[in-house]
């Protein structure tokens, strides 16, 4: 993985891991690699793994169980309100560009509706 | 947190010309530490300070509670910028030398980098290729059970498949109980490994911290702010 982005690299990883939750590429009560074998596998220090694990558990995301390693949450409610949330702030995103643009809502309606359809078919 | 190392008010001259200039650092236990500066920044006098190599003028350096010396010899593992083996040994010469050298030598682990990093005993080093010596220098550095780490340059002229290797047996060989310091100026390909980062300029360090937190910060990658700094 290429941390391009000018964020904590801590920040990068809990963002790739809560997109692979929500996409079910991890599924609740799976087990994440090891702080070792993740860091290992991303090229970064594995304080900085420790970090990303630490803020997600705060977050409610996983869960760490004494000497069995760190695991996704097995709340349905909670995978469930992560989803939501990060199709918001691509939603949102995705609105403020447009706005940049200068669409105004029913276009915006107008051309996701219509690029939808065509997905569809 | 303890502190591996601790320097204070380090200045060393070269008759007139001043290579470090009133340096204080402190070096956590459990860190990897990268310093970052280009040619002439004063990276390699500060590490041939921390070997015994060089003399300071003034101040005072630590390594463990100790002022550098036998004892702090015997705790760190340095890895020179340039070649320190003879080109008539074989790989198996290396290693023999490097265990008879230093108690703290750990076999199992050496056998383990060299079979990771390819190489094989009966290698010549004269016929190495400038990744497979960086490799097998950086094996045999890794193989001792030292308290610091003192990598110079360590990815330097590698290629990319070699540069990843080296990496990885860095990141595998970081443990909470040593320390390492790592310079370099391939601060792109490096920065991700390590947790605070100190920026050397004309001998004197004029940026220093947390990598996440100068991340944060500054809205910036590490690579980005070297370059902030060091391009005028």
């Amino acid at each position: 993985m290429d941390f391009n982005d000018n964020l904590p690299i801590y920040i990068q990883i809990m963002n790739l891991l809560k997109s692979q939750i929500a996409a079910g590429e991890i599924s609740g009560g799976d087990k994440l690699p090891s702080v070792r074998e993740f860091s290992k596998e991303l090229k970064v220090n594995p304080n900085t793994i420790q970090r990303a694990y630490q803020e997600l558990e705060r977050e409610e995301l996983v869960f760490t169980q004494r000497g069995m390693g760190t695991f996704v949450t097995e709340d349905v409610e909670m995978i469930k309100r992560l989803r939501k949330d990060m199709a918001t702030s691509i939603v949102k995103n995705f609105i403020e560009e447009m706005n940049k643009l200068g669409f105004k809502p029913k276009e915006i309606i107008e051309i996701i509706s219509e690029r939808i359809g065509e997905e569809i078919e | 947190m303890k502190h591996m190392v601790e320097i204070r008010n380090l200045t060393k001259t070269y008759f007139t010309k001043r290579a470090l200039n009133n340096i204080n650092l402190n070096i956590e236990e459990g860190k990897v530490v990268g310093i970052l500066g280009p040619n002439g920044s004063g990276k390699t006098t500060l590490i041939k300070i921390l070997t015994g190599l060089l003399r300071q003028s003034k101040g005072e350096v630590l390594i463990d509670g100790h002022k550098v010396g036998t004892y702090t010899k015997s705790i760190v593992s340095y890895l020179p910028d340039r070649n320190f083996l003879y080109t008539w040994m074989t790989v198996k010469d290396a290693f023999m030398f490097y265990k008879d050298f230093y108690r703290d030598f750990d076999e199992g682990k050496f056998k383990e980098l060299l079979d990771f990093m390819q190489l094989e005993m009966d290698m010549k080093i004269r016929t190495l290729s400038k990744g497979m010596h960086e490799k097998l220098n950086l094996a045999l550095v890794l193989s001792r059970n030292a308290k610091l780490y003192v990598l110079d340059e360590p990815i330097a002229g590698v290629d990319p498949v070699a540069r990843d290797q080296i990496l990885d047996a860095i990141i595998n060989n970081y443990n909470e109980k040593s320390s390492m310091l790592i310079t370099t100026h391939l601060v792109r390909d490096m920065e991700n490994i390590f947790d605070d980062v100190v920026f050397l300029k004309n001998g004197e360090i004029v940026l220093e911290g947390n990598a996440e937190v100068l991340r944060e910060e500054k809205g910036k990658r590490i690579d980005e702010i070297y370059k902030e700094i060091f391009v005028v």
